[in-house]
């Protein structure tokens, strides 16, 4: 019954049921597409201009295209049809999106070239951007200048897209302003912006307040470090908000608001997936074999990154260490001695809490993680070596293959096949970070509502980080893991009114129940006690 | 080992294995002929909008039966031969059972009106049901209007798929407003307004006399009775309600009425033979309920509670407070403990309606000693567990209102109403 084709046309049901609006937003929107693409090859004189004439049309397409979807719904949810669409149902259009963006990520990370990033001088695309550039920061773009245009505009056009579709529903617009602000201001303007202050003398390294280690892998990189020490009281400032970020101002908004504080409310990489991949959500994969090899995946990123990190920051310690007041030293000490304290009190107050496997698996990193930290210690500064590998190497090596390939290439790029928190389910550290606080220690939990769950699959369906939302829903549980991005998706969909995202006290907040509310209250007590 | 027979793999059928397995180590088969694997019946509407796939709506993944060592088997149960306590099949085939759980549902209720087994008439009950509408209702260009014919809770999901699909629907509802012998007035006349708003063809106080064929023996148009207009359609859905799916019982020793009869312990009159879910009738009503609870959460907790009776812990089945919730089309609907769509003796009912038409409670409570009875919720979550206890507590209706935002359950950052509906409470009993 999933394969009920509704007309004659190749490409699915997609041409055939546009109105008039919606198509002639695809084709202005397409029109914005065409100049991009031209300026690859044939040279653009007016740059300005069509620059805006590009960047208004791609907005303006997904404008209108929404206007003619939503404009004249009653408010709802909006699904109909999803699973009949060939390009949310991983059909031809799908597919088709899906590699053309591979294709897109791959020219951006590793064949630049293309784009028209040149040694003497910007072409092509990259060259189209330039006026846009220079009034912003004064400096010619890059190819990340042009991506992180597109990028905000397309957080802005289907934010505005999404705010339409959910316009019953107050957190989901809220939440979705917020995403647009951050991207626009932190990841967008004021980074530009501050580089205009930049001069010989002094000089700030690109900085996105909101992007946080270990999202951001380069976050402690040695000549970011220097440079920001070198600015004087600015960097230093910056410098320490970047440690207090990610050791007391996240734990600690985590705990009140689970992890969607970040992940829903102001992350970029969310915020794209909110937004334009957000007719993906129900491409997740929801089985438990795919929540193993999450957890698997995460966390071993997670271990990684603070291996490569602690490399990376102890190698530059070791060979400038009169510039620095810390030693290399007492840097792995520290970091020993911290994930061992984090470890054993983690150990000592929520070892329950934590399932069989993910208890085996924690100890095998603290193991790995401290073994290794114990060779660097002992293979002494003579040299930069890391265990076996240069840190340089294996800080490439993550850029490489957790940067570039997971996070751009399979996280956005396959939007289409795998959904649109592919990146965030199995491969950001940040996220397995706020996961494990979320789960630990955190307040937020997303409440079921007594027995009233007729298990109908649309939470989990919707979920875009594959939980089996219904699994805890009809059971009469509260949803409380790690994952949970806090989208609040699977609450707007639910057509019974069961789930409620929010923050309360740690007592009753996992619930396992076996006979539900609504049955006779002597079993109820009887049975879910024992 | 004792070998559990299920006839019915419906949420009755299923929690009670799941339960039974929980508790022991009995072999378990669950037979039925509609499906391999357990479905969310509540969930078909869905499908067919596109908003899930079919296996979206399992809640089970297939490894969990095997896990679970529950064995499934399909196939249609001609007769139970309740003496050497065996099972007929229609293939032939035969199972034996040492305890035996009955839990086959309902089936659409057809009233004997002429044409209703013609080609493109349907109820919505079963996933061949679902089937058939794709077949007859495609698109609109197939289906260039759908007749719904019964005004309830299936027949209003059945409008709003068919609409979903840009289908013109007309909706004939006998009854003088939407669902009135259960809703209020004022809700029900609230959902006239939102089904209107949606384009439905809505026909209130209009019963199906007939429905006509073509030469291919497919249905072509309904008449009404009270007008004789015709009205062309290419299908025509039956909803006017359901009733037990017991007919191959018929011919048995089991005793039977509307439903398979159950005592208060869900046994039938012969032992080890238990029937629980849509399927069941009890000799008497419980509290105010009917002796026939055609919904999910009946028959989840009749699962619960046989199961512990069929693992030796003999245990009456004993409902908590009445609650029930459903959709109608944008507008979700909750309801807890009892309000009746007119207030009966000693009882007044409070209504408040939104400006925007999209909300409304009822709160109905007792007029000699004002203890709170029930609340009727749209467009408003409210907690199911702060309801429950407040009928446990058997507050007044006053405490309610004051604390209903202490029942609030909307998503954060809603707008909320309870000011509103407290002062509306207020100034109503100062002007009666
Ligand atoms: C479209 C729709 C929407 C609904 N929405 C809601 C709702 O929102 N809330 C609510 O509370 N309720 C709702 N209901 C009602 C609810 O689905 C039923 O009350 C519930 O499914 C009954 O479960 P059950 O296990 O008793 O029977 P069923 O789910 O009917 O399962 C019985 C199974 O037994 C099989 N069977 C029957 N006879 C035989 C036989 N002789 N041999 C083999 N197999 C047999 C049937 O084919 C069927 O698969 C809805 C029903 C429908 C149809
Ligand atoms: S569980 Fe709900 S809130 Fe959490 S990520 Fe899934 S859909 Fe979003
Ligand atoms: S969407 Fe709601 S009713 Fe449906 S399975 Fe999820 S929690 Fe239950």
């Amino acid at each position: 019954m999933a394969t009920i084709q509704r007309n004659m046309s190749l490409t699915g049901d997609v041409s055939d049921h546009l109105n008039p609006l919606q198509k002639t937003g695809t084709i202005i929107g397409f029109g914005g597409l065409v100049i991009l693409m031209y300026s690859l090859f044939g040279d653009i004189e007016d740059k300005a201009l069509w620059l805006t004439i590009a960047l208004i049309a791609l907005a303006g397409g997904i404008l209108l295209f929404s206007k003619g979807l939503y404009n004249d719904k009653l408010k709802g949810i909006k699904n109909h049809g999803v699973w009949f669409k060939s390009i949310s149902s991983r059909g031809f259009w799908g597919w088709l999106a899906g590699i053309t963006l591979t294709g897109f990520y791959v020219i951006l990370y590793f064949y630049e070239g293309l784009l028209g990033a040149n040694p003497d001088g910007n072409t092509g695309l990259i060259a189209l951007f330039d006026p846009l550039s220079k009034f912003l920061s004064g400096n010619p773009a890059s190819q990340w200048f042009v991506y992180g245009t597109l990028y905000t505009v397309a957080i802005l056009a289907f934010g505005i897209k999404f705010i339409w579709k959910y316009k019953h529903n107050r957190y989901e617009q809220l939440r979705t302003i917020s995403v647009m602000f951050f991207q626009t201001a932190f990841a967008f303007i004021i980074p530009e912006l501050m580089a205009r202050l930049n001069s010989d003398s002094f000089s700030l390294p690109y900085n996105d307040l909101k992007n946080m280690w270990p999202l951001n892998y380069y976050a402690f990189d040695g000549w970011r470090v220097d440079q920001f020490i070198n600015a004087g009281n600015i960097g230093l400032a910056f410098l320490i908000f970047g440690i207090l970020s990610v050791f007391v101002i996240s734990p600690f908004l985590t705990y009140k608001y689970g992890k969607r504080w970040y992940c829903s409310w102001v992350c970029g990489c969310g915020g794209l997936a909110e937004t334009a991949g957000d007719s993906f959500r129900q491409l997740s994969d929801k089985s438990m074999f795919a929540w193993k090899v999450e957890r698997w995946v995460i966390h071993s990123v997670l271990a990684f990154s603070v291996v490569m990190t602690t490399a990376v920051i102890s190698t530059y310690l070791g060979y400038d260490s009169e510039k620095y007041w810390l030693t290399k030293d007492i840097f792995l000490i520290s970091v020993a001695v911290f994930l061992g304290l984090l470890f054993a009190v983690i150990w000592y107050f929520k070892k329950e809490e934590l399932k069989k496997d993910a208890r085996y698996g924690a100890i095998g990193y603290l193991v790995i993680v401290l073994a290794l930290i114990g060779i660097h210690y002992f293979s002494g500064t003579q040299n930069n070596k890391v265990f076996i590998f240069e840190s340089g190497d294996l800080r490439s090596f993550y850029g490489f293959l957790i940067g570039s390939i997971f996070s751009g290439v399979i996280g956005t790029g396959f939007y289409p096949l795998l959904g649109n928190r592919v990146w965030c389910r199995m491969g950001c550290p940040m996220a397995g970070i706020l996961g494990l606080q979320q789960r630990l220690f955190s307040k937020f939990r997303i409440t079921t509502n007594g027995g009233q769950c007729i298990s109908c699959g649309n939470c989990s369906t919707y979920c875009e980080m594959g939980i089996d939302v219904r699994s805890y829903a009809q059971k009469g549980e509260n949803i409380v893991r790690a994952s949970c991005v806090g989208c609040g998706i699977c609450s707007a969909v639910c057509p019974r009114g069961v789930l409620k995202l929010e923050n309360g006290p740690q007592k009753g907040r996992i619930n396992p129940t076996e006979v539900l509310l609504g049955n006779d209250v002597d079993l109820m007590d009887l049975v879910n006690k024992s | 080992m004792e070998h559990i027979v299920i006839i019915g793999n419906g949420i009755s059928g299923v929690t009670a294995a799941r339960h039974i397995r929980k508790l022991s180590n009995k072999k378990i088969t669950i037979v039925s002929s509609e499906t391999d694997y357990f479905f969310s019946r509540t969930a078909l509407m869905y499908v067919y909008m596109g908003h899930m796939k079919f296996e979206h709506t399992q809640p089970y993944e297939k490894w969990f039966w095997k896990k679970n060592k529950i064995d499934l088997k399909k196939g249609y149960v001609k007769s139970i031969e309740s003496k050497n306590k065996l099972l007929h099949f229609s293939n032939g085939e035969t199972l034996s059972y040492d305890k035996l759980i009955i839990a086959t549902g309902s089936k659409p209720n057809k009233f004997g009106w002429p044409g209703q087994d013609l080609d493109g008439v349907m109820g919505m009950y079963h996933k061949q049901d679902l089937e058939n509408l794709e077949k007859y209702a495609p698109n609109n260009k197939v289906c260039k209007r759908g007749v719904i014919v019964g005004g309830g809770l299936i027949g209003i999901e059945l409008a709003e798929m068919l609409s979903s699909r840009d289908i013109p629907v007309t909706f004939l509802v006998r009854e003088s407003s939407f669902w009135n012998g259960v809703l209020p007035e004022g809700e029900s006349a609230m959902i006239n307004r939102h089904i209107k708003n949606h384009h439905i063809d809505l026909r209130l106080g209009a019963n199906l006399k007939e429905i006509k064929a073509d030469e291919n023996g497919k249905a072509k148009s309904v008449v009404i009775a009270e007008t004789g207009e015709e009205i062309a359609c290419d299908v025509v859905g039956l909803t006017a309600g359901v009733s037990p799916n017991i007919d191959f019982i018929k011919g048995s020793k089991i005793e039977t009425g509307r439903g398979v009869k159950v005592n208060r312990y869900l046994e039938t009159n012969i032992t080890d033979i238990y029937a629980i879910g849509d399927c069941a009738e009890q000799y008497e009503s419980i509290d105010q309920r009917r002796p026939i609870e055609a919904v999910w959460y009946t028959g989840r907790m009749m699962g619960e509670t046989v199961a512990r009776t069929i693992c030796g812990n003999r245990i009456p089945y004993n409902p908590g407070h009445w609650f029930n919730s459903a959709k109608f089309f944008d507008i979700e609907y909750q309801t807890y403990g009892w309000v009746f769509s007119k207030p009966r003796e000693n009882e007044a009912h409070f209504h408040w309606i939104h400006k925007d038409d999209t909300k409304c409670i009822t709160v109905c409570y007792d007029t000699n000693t004002n203890k709170f009875l029930g609340i009727n919720t749209f467009g408003i979550r409210m907690r199911h567990e702060v309801f429950n206890t407040w009928l446990n507590e058997e507050r007044d209706v006053d405490f309610v209102m004051k604390n209903l935002s202490k029942a609030n359950f909307d998503p954060e950052f809603f707008k909320h109403y309870e000011t509103d509906i407290f002062n509306a409470f207020k100034n109503n009993l100062i002007t009666t």
